[in-house]
């Protein structure tokens, strides 16, 4: 018998008692230099992310003909619409599954690379290093980076060509470029540092000794991975997922780009409606997207505590 | 069958050198506790024996066996960490049962021994909290069931008390000696605390500069220190310079326990001083005496025997020990 418990329990209890404030005033009540310091903040909420949600709350239950793009009224005609489209259908179907093809390749390639980085890579300085190399591809603009697959999977591009030299195939490979693989590909080139970061971010405050202790339990590098490491990087996976699905949900630029016309997702539908100027029925599209994404991040949210990491 | 020997035993990082052909033989059924200041490689022994350390140079055997480039678990050691290394996200149970888990032991026996293992530490009730809902104390002791669920030949602590209260941390040592002796293992302890050591070591090691300065039982650690490092580490002891007391270059040890104030009667040492120091601390009065050349000397007197004889702080004394108290160091 080393102590009795109940004597350690109630040693703390004393402990936490004699730390209350006794100031007799409520610390969790706000003084006006806290709501001060978080006026700028919200207002700039406000501004830039509340006022335009409900512009475009409104918009979507506005009527629109031809020749008037905005008639003010109040009709759920814009999202029967949505929901009666059997093109919609579709496009949902084809935008769930390149989040989540992306999610599973970005997830993997993150994971690994953040792996290697904070248990391999001893010095801070290399971590530093390392890091900056993957930001490389940040240095230039999106749009400017998914051009540069053009030339390197069109028909005639550098890929192509080497098959064709190397004899690997006979004619040119079509599926290469504006295909959903061209897509995804860009996807992954794009967003794999989103996983990177937080993901790396939690490895790298689990405790070494819990490496060692798992070792020394007589677990294996990939039960390490799969019982300790994986677990304690919950919160960072979670977060990396956020970005990654949210970003995917809502690309247009991508497949315009990679897509080449052939590809369809949420995104390029909404903007196609933007661009024959149906404002209110991309904007009831835009609010069941945004349902949507809001739906799979309180799903996630309930599967990972993200808290702990912040 | 599992006495722990090192060989030469070595650690090198980079230019510095942590442990130096550190050589020892700790038998079977051994309270082994490796002593010294922070950054005298004790740490690192101990990290070596687990398995947790490359060796740079030397051997470490375990029963007949070379160990040097075995897992842990091959080895038969377990280790229990300094901050615990608790999982934080598995149940106190989850914890102790994880070494039966990842040798794919079923769910249904790796519970029920780890539930004996609690048992043992006196942990039951706490069997599906998280390791972040309980004290040190209660972590100490979970970590402690991890260690010995897969009944090790040798456990190794890295100053397993340090994190706990000192009152916690006496009624914590008195448990661990117990399990050492009822499971009759090798139990190979590292501290910073020379009370820890003596009140629990059958062997203890006193490391410094990644050497051993001195290894053998604590009586005899206690009663004849080798050397001023020793000596002064261990406390209790007074280290004074031969030429003080007549015995040239030959610095000698003194207990402070041994040391009287009186005129010294013949074979006796004697030495001038004035008090600098009463304090008193219950059970001893500790009086610290400024000698020649500035050299302070710590008597150490019952509280009975300071009342039939008080002194004042700016007193001028004379100090005295029978000369067989005097221990030359080397």
């Amino acid at each position: 018998m080393i102590t009795p418990a109940s004597a350690v329990v109630s040693a703390e209890q004393k402990l936490a008692s004699t730390k209350e404030d006794d100031s007799g005033r409520d610390p969790n009540a706000p003084s006006w230099r806290t709501l001060l310091l978080v006026t700028p903040l919200t207002l700039v909420f406000l501004a830039f992310f509340v006022v335009p949600i409900l512009l475009v709350i409104a918009v979507s239950f506005f009527n629109y003909e031809s020749y008037q793009i905005l008639i003010p009224a109040f009709t759920l005609q814009n999202y029967i619409d949505v929901f009666t489209e059997s093109t919609t259908w579709d496009t949902y179907l084809a935008t769930f599954q390149f989040c989540l093809i992306v999610w599973v390749i970005t997830f993997v390639l993150g994971f690994a690379l953040a792996y290697f980085m904070a248990f391999y890579i001893r010095s801070v300085t290399w971590q530093m290093v390392m890091f900056l190399i993957c930001t490389i591809p940040f240095w230039t603009s999106n749009v400017i980076r998914m051009i540069s697959w053009i030339p390197l999977l069109g028909r005639n591009g550098i890929v192509n060509s080497l098959l064709l030299n190397l004899g690997v195939v006979r004619q040119p490979q079509e599926w290469l470029l504006y295909s959903s693989f061209s897509v995804i590909l860009g996807f992954i080139h794009l967003y794999t540092m989103f996983m990177i970061v937080p993901i790396f971010n939690s490895m790298v405050r689990i405790d070494k000794a819990l490496i060692e202790a798992a070792t020394d339990a007589g677990a294996s590098q990939w039960q390490t991975i799969r019982h300790v490491i994986l677990p304690l990087c919950k919160p960072g996976i979670a977060i990396g997922s956020i970005f990654v699905i949210t970003i995917v949900m809502g690309d247009f630029v991508t497949v315009t780009v990679l897509g080449g016309g052939q590809v369809a997702s949420v995104g390029k539908s909404i903007w196609t409606d933007l661009s024959y100027l149906q404002f209110p029925p991309a904007a009831a599209n835009a609010m069941v997207l945004l349902a949507i994404v809001i739906l799979m991040i309180v799903g996630l949210t309930r599967i990972i505590d993200i808290r702990k990491e912040l | 069958m599992a006495r722990v020997e090192l060989v030469g035993l070595t650690k090198r990082y980079g230019q510095t050198t942590a442990v130096d052909t550190v050589s020892l033989a700790i038998p079977d059924g051994t309270y082994c506790c490796l002593l010294g200041p922070s950054g005298c490689g004790k740490t690192s022994t101990l990290r070596m024996i687990a398995g947790h350390e490359r060796i740079s140079a030397g051997d470490i055997f375990i029963g007949d066996t070379v160990v040097n480039d075995m897992t842990p678990v091959q080895r038969g050691t377990a280790m229990m960490f300094q901050s615990y290394a608790l999982f934080p996200h598995l149940s106190v149970t989850d914890n102790v049962a994880f070494s039966l888990h990842m040798k794919g032991v079923d769910k249904s026996t790796r519970r029920r021994r780890a539930a004996e293992m609690l048992e043992r530490v006196h942990m039951e009730r706490y069997a599906e909290r998280l390791p972040g809902q309980l004290s040190g104390g209660q972590q100490q002791r979970v970590a402690l069931a991890r260690a010995l669920i897969t009944n090790p030949k040798v456990l190794l602590l890295d100053e397993p008390l340090s994190a706990l209260d000192p009152f916690l941390r006496i009624k914590v040592r008195e448990e661990m000696k117990r399990l050492q002796m009822e499971l009759g293992i090798v139990f190979i302890h590292v501290t910073h605390s020379q009370d820890e050591a003596l009140a629990l070591a059958d062997l203890a090691v006193v490391m410094n500069d990644g050497v051993v300065a001195q290894s053998g039982s604590v009586r005899q650690i206690f009663n004849e220190p080798t050397n001023a490092f020793v000596a002064s580490f261990i406390g209790g002891h007074n280290v004074i310079p031969g030429d003080l007391i007549g015995r040239g270059r030959v610095d000698v040890a003194i207990r402070a326990d041994h040391i009287d104030i009186g005129q010294a009667a013949p074979g006796e040492t004697s030495l001038q001083g004035t008090v600098r120091m009463v304090e008193y601390q219950g059970t001893n009065v500790h009086l610290r005496v400024r000698g020649p050349a500035a050299t302070d000397i710590l008597v150490i007197k019952s509280e009975d025997a300071f009342d039939r004889d008080p002194v004042n702080v700016g007193q001028a004394v004379t100090l005295r020990w029978v000369a067989t108290a005097a221990r030359e160091l080397h």
